[in-house]
């Protein structure tokens, strides 16, 4: 529908890394009770992903699996499945405590490329992105600079940032700042 | 003359010339020069004047601890004051100024403050200034600013670029002095990942210029040698030019690269603060080496003898062609023997120890030179650089033995090891009475979280001022702190090097011991605030004991260089006054960072349009296009008022609010709270969240709903939707999303922790837009779908799922304007063409937008309240008026039992009314009804004031809502309210609900 635009419309900008905004995600926060069978089966039934360990993301079929705190989980899949992934997750769960909700609009979604792509997120989250200390698989909740944001790492060695739709902008132009050329740090090499 | 000598200057690229300019003069330097060495190589001795006495002023150092050589640096955005001649490094088309002078360097007017040095003592300004008190800010205050003070602040806007990296290793070594890098290296063998940081763009420190040999070989070569292995360790990382800022808890510390301060033409940013978590800490600071206090001590000329052996090494300066060499110790005559090894005059070497010195004496005298035991100077002569010294016994009261011509003096008082990024995060000291300094107390390190020290010392920063004791603990700390980590320490022995004893120094702290008044006044212990001797011993005598007030009283140890050089001679001349041992009187508190970091470091990447982040709706760019007039609502940035040509604001809001009230007009509300609330047990915890019931909503209804926080005094309200049995939707304030959402999860978590409640905050996920007016329905009406939004198919208070056109659509039949009104949530995704959609459907009606503004004239003319206009985190809802929205029938909410406490069931509490001007005017903001009578303070008594305050285009009037004192009992009472040119105006007390008062407008 040529009505949904996700919110910087897919603008990009390359320094010493390639910064671009992929477009809407399907995302569906999920809060219930992670250790349970019915969650585990839910999400093996439904996107083909196990549940993910602490600050992990895992991967299924129809989309991943990111872990977020002790009682919540984070679907992503493509924008126009998260509907039908709720229902069948709410009809897999029938019966449990959980909270299935859509919460794809709410977010922007960034990725960043190029060999200085762990400098450029190492200047705006708190994390360690050393090689061996941050490698695909892993997902971290934290900030940039001064918003909310979590990421991870793709097998290409691209990041992908989420954070909340009002700060795309923001999110965005971070990434740029942080990404200009001459601005290498070189502590990764 | 000071000048650049043909031969030597290690650090020089002689092939590469620089010009700069210094005060409108053009200079040429070196690559590899600082500005220091490459103004001495031209002669420029003298950089600046001092800070109170106007007093000319040369370089006392060669690095970070310099007092003197400050420079206002650069021009229009590149311009920085306070800039260390001795740790800039020179580039092409440098242009600086000196500070502290007018109207020139060489002729000083406030120079006059000098002749006056006898009156201006420590404490002058606080003695002199007291009385008359209004003299200080209209007499006294504008001239101390003009001849008082260091650099200029700068005008414009920084050009340069910051940012901040996070970086996270197991060992963090500051300093690269040969100790910094024998500990990286001890530590990195171990297998921990090391970080090293060397604040200038140099290995090697001292070394480098002291010499010496470690394993058999010349230091400079094992130097070469260890860089180089490091530089091959994958877990090693070396960066020089960045400073080791400060240590704080838990091994977090801050790393201040200069990365562009010599090459300011390349890209990228100028400074990078590292934010670096270290599980351990190794300082290798290094150590400093004091001035003597003697008369003229800071006359230009007079430097300390590493400084003046630097400049002959390092860059091939001379500062002059006569040095006398005046010590407490054997290190200075290694200046001698520089001196004289690169052709120049040492014309005597004074030794204030009667027994005087050891090999190195022996080796100067060897070369020739004079060395006088037991001998000091009385006074060095000279006014803008030296000229001569007078020599006297140092165990007299300065006699003059003879004088001998000069124009360089180089002092030596020992060595004070770099011990505050030991210091910043707790570690303490011990007085270390051979060596007259304080060094680090390893059993009283810092301590982490685990009561475990995280903070190692290595080399001379432990006291080690020998090179082979230097370097073996250096290794050993190198160890210890890769054990610390966590990791198995190397079994490699620490290289082997071979002591070079010296004869013990001692410890002069006034040189002669005995000078009288006339000498103390001219000898200097801070150069850069200007105390001296004989201030310390004022403050002293006044009573001042404690070193922390001294150092307020005399301001010494104060400013950019926080007293490297003054603070161990300061504390021991006022010990010796109090008559108390040093280690008794202590140190002033060590804070990072250790030399003054960049503003812009600190804010790293938050300038511009990063600065702070700004929230946007998917409509904002609509809002923008529109040119509509933006007012703050938290990070989000809400349309006030959308101003056509040639409308003022206030006609624009005028105009948005008779459109709505005539037709119909829209509101972008995406940045209303939506927080869904869900789980069985979902409907008790909302009654306990809000003062109403909301358990027995039933599902597609809506409930408005008030919050109070556990003192009973409301924080939210806003709009409750069931969805299904088990999940609410909670409407907050645009403010209040994340503070709700937090206070939900606050309850969850903590103290509700078996209820099965989940929450998640879906605010962003819609954009909401309210269709307002007697026209709302057919607007939407036109957009088609499968919607039953008749009067009778989504009743007041209700809400519905479906398509509106061919958007996904909630409705909700809710007001806050009194009128027939919808708001409609769809994905945020689709948000922009929904408005889009609207604005077309509505343009037979005249649509447009309306903004805050009416929004908040519309609802005070229906009498509701907003949070943070009636409320202010002391009102209640009875306050308010609002008992119909507490229930009486739940138990408990939270508030309930605060609101029945005496005070806030209190009759006298002041209640909400509507206020009606007399002549119809609008009473200005914050208003207070004023009452008969003054309070203990002499103020005017009031009784109510002003919550909310506007002109109604509705009516034509201004109305306005108040707390008063027994307001709902005086409806028709007149009371007065106070303005702004000191007048008051006339209201009558009303109902607060000005229009509408049976609400038909919204239930057609």
């Amino acid at each position: 529908m040529s009505n949904v635009v996700s919110a910087l419309n897919g603008v990009s900008q390359s320094g010493i890394a390639l910064v671009e905004e992929t477009g809407l995600r399907g995302m569906i926060t999920v809060r219930g009770d992670l250790a349970s069978k019915p969650m585990a089966k839910a999400l093996k039934d439904v996107l083909g992903a196990s549940v993910p360990e602490q600050r992990q993301i895992a991967s299924g079929e129809k989309g991943a699996v990111a872990w977020m705190s002790p009682d919540e989980l984070l679907v992503i899949c493509d924008h126009g499945a998260a509907e039908d992934i709720i229902a069948s997750l709410n009809a897999a769960l029938a019966g449990e405590h959980v909270l299935v909700v859509n919460v794809s609009d709410a977010r922007a979604v960034f990725k960043v490329s190029g060999e200085c792509a762990r400098e450029v997120i190492a200047k705006l989250a708190p994390v360690d992105l050393a090689p061996g200390a941050f490698e695909p698989g892993m997902m971290r909740r934290t900030r940039f600079a001064q918003v909310a944001a979590a990421f991870w790492m793709n097998d290409d060695g691209s990041f992908e940032i989420i954070c909340f739709r009002s700060v795309a902008r923001y999110v965005f132009d971070l990434l740029c700042v942080a990404s200009v050329d001459g601005s290498e740090v070189g502590f990764f090499n | 003359m000071s000048t650049r000598l043909a031969q030597g200057g290690r650090l020089l690229n002689k092939g590469k010339q620089l010009h700069f300019s210094f005060n409108g003069k053009q200079f040429t330097g070196y690559e590899g020069d600082t500005l220091a060495s490459a103004l001495l190589a031209n002669d420029q001795l003298m950089m600046g004047r001092s800070f109170k006495y106007h007093r000319p002023r040369g370089p006392v150092a060669s690095g970070a601890e310099e007092p003197n050589a400050l420079v206002n640096l650069g021009k229009g955005g590149n311009f920085e004051p306070n800039q260390r001649a001795t740790t800039t490094e020179l580039f092409n088309g440098l242009t600086c100024e000196s500070q502290n002078h007018w109207p020139s360097l060489e002729f000083d007017v406030g120079a006059v403050n000098n002749y006056m040095t006898r009156f201006f003592p420590a404490g002058f300004y606080y003695k002199t200034f007291m009385f008359p008190r209004a003299a200080w800010k209209h007499v006294f205050e504008p001239i101390v600013r003009q001849s008082a003070g260091l650099g200029k602040a700068p005008k414009d806007r920084d050009a340069d670029t910051y940012e901040h990296f996070y970086a996270y290793v197991d060992v963090v070594v500051m300093g690269g002095g040969v100790a910094g890098l024998q500990a990286a290296k001890a530590a990195g063998l171990s297998g921990a990942k090391v970080l090293l940081m060397e604040q200038t763009a140099h290995w090697g420190g001292r070394s480098m210029v002291d010499g010496g040999e470690v394993d058999g070989q010349p230091v400079a070569d094992y130097v070469d040698a260890l860089v180089a292995e490091l530089e091959a360790m994958e877990n090693v990382t070396l960066r020089n030019r960045m400073m080791g800022a400060g240590v704080y808890d838990h091994g977090y510390v801050l790393g201040y690269e200069r990365v562009r301060d010599h090459a300011p033409l390349e890209s990228g940013p100028r400074h990078r603060l590292w934010r670096i978590r270290a599980k351990q800490i190794v300082t290798a600071t290094g150590a400093i080496e004091r001035p003597l206090s003697f008369a003229g001590n800071d006359i230009p000329g007079v430097m300390l003898a590493s400084a003046i052996r630097d400049y002959v090494v390092d860059y091939g300066v001379s500062v002059g062609d006569r040095t006398v060499v005046v010590t407490n110790n054997d290190d200075a005559y290694r200046t001698a023997i520089a001196i004289k090894q690169a052709g120049l005059e040492v014309p005597v070497i004074l030794d204030a120890r009667a027994g005087g010195g050891g090999a190195l004496a022996d080796e100067a005298r060897a070369l020739g030179i004079r060395v006088e035991n037991g001998k000091g100077i009385a006074k060095v002569k000279g006014g803008k650089r030296v000229t001569g010294v007078a020599i006297c016994a140092q165990a007299g009261e300065g006699a003059v033995l003879e004088e001998i011509k000069c124009d360089a003096v180089a002092m030596s008082g020992g060595w004070s090891p770099v011990v505050h990024l030991w210091s910043h995060c707790g570690g303490k000291l011990t007085w270390d009475e051979a060596q007259a300094h304080f060094r680090p107390d390893p059993s009283r390190a810092p301590t982490s979280h685990d009561g475990e020290a995280f903070v190692t010392v290595a080399g001379s920063a432990n006291g080690y001022l020998d090179l082979a004791l230097g370097v073996k603990d250096a290794h050993d700390a190198g160890k210890a702190a890769a054990k610390a980590a966590g990791f198995t320490a190397t079994r490699k022995a620490a290289p082997k090097a071979a002591e070079a004893p010296e004869a013990a120094m001692e410890p002069v702290w006034l040189m002669p011991q005995g000078a009288g008044p006339e000498l103390r006044i001219k000898a200097w212990l801070d150069y850069q605030n200007d105390v001296k001797v004989s201030d310390v011993r004022l403050a002293a005598q006044e009573g001042y004991e404690s070193v922390e007030h001294t150092k307020r009283y005399t301001t010494l140890g104060m400013a950019s260089d926080q007293g490297k050089l003054s603070n161990i001679n300061g504390l021991a001349t006022l010990a010796g006054q109090l008559n108390a041992p040093i280690p008794s009187v202590g140190t002033t508190t060590f804070r990072p960072p250790y030399t003054p970091i960049s503003m812009g470091s600190i804010a790293g990447e938050a300038r511009g349009d990063v600065f702070q982040p700004l929230r946007r709706t998917p409509i904002h760019a609509w809002h923008d296009e529109q040119k509509a007039f933006f007012e703050p609502v938290g990070h989000w940035r809400r349309p006030y008022c959308y101003p056509r040509t040639g409308e003022s604001h206030g006609e624009a809001v005028k105009r948005e609010i008779l459109q709505t009230r005539n037709s119909v007009s829209m509101l972008d509300a995406s940045t209303l709270g939506k927080i869904i609330v869900k789980g069985p047990d979902a409907g008790k915890f909302l009654d306990m969240l809000y003062t109403n019931m909301m358990s027995t909503l039933k599902p597609g209804r809506c409930r408005y709903g008030l919050m109070c926080n556990e003192n009973g005094f409301l924080i939210d309200d806003g709009v409750v939707a069931r969805i299904d049995e088990d999940t609410f939707l909670c409407h907050t304030t645009t403010g209040g999303a994340e503070r709700i959402h937090g206070w939900m999860e606050d309850w969850l978590q903590c103290e509700w922790w078996d209820w099965k409640v989940f929450t998640a905050n879906v605010t962003e996920q819609y954009a909401q837009i309210a269709i307002v007016g007697p026209n709302a329905r057919k607007v939407l009406e036109k957009l088609g779908g499968d919607m039953d939004i008749s009067k009778e198919g989504l009743t007041f208070m209700g809400w519905k799922d479906g398509k509106i056109g061919d958007f996904d659509a909630r409705a909700y039949r809710i007001s806050f304007s009194g009128e027939l009104s919808y708001e409609i949530a769809v994905p945020a995704s689709q948000g922009r063409a929904f408005w889009d959609a609207i604005l077309e459907a509505g343009e037979e009606f005249g649509i447009m937008p309306y903004g805050t503004e009416a929004l908040h004239v519309m609802r005070a003319e229906k009498g509701f309240i907003m949070i943070g206009d009636e409320t202010d985190g002391t009102v209640i809802p009875q306050d308010l008026n609002m008992q119909w929205a507490i229930s009486k029938k739940k138990e408990d909410f939270l508030g309930k039992r605060a609101q029945e406490r005496p005070h806030m069931a209190s009759p006298e509490r002041w209640k909400l009314v509507g206020l009606e001007t007399l002549d119809g005017s609008v009473i200005p903001d914050g208003a207070y009804a004023i009452a008969e009578g003054e309070n203990a303070n002499g103020q005017r008594n009031t009784q109510g004031r002003v919550t909310s305050t506007y002109y109604s285009p509705t009516l034509d009037r201004g109305i306005a809502m108040a707390l008063v004192h027994h307001g709902t009992d005086r409806m028709g009472e007149v009371i007065e309210l106070n303005k702004v040119d000191g007048s008051t105006v006339k209201a009558k007390i009303v109902d607060p609900i000005f229009f509408d008062k049976d609400g038909e407008k919204q239930n057609v």
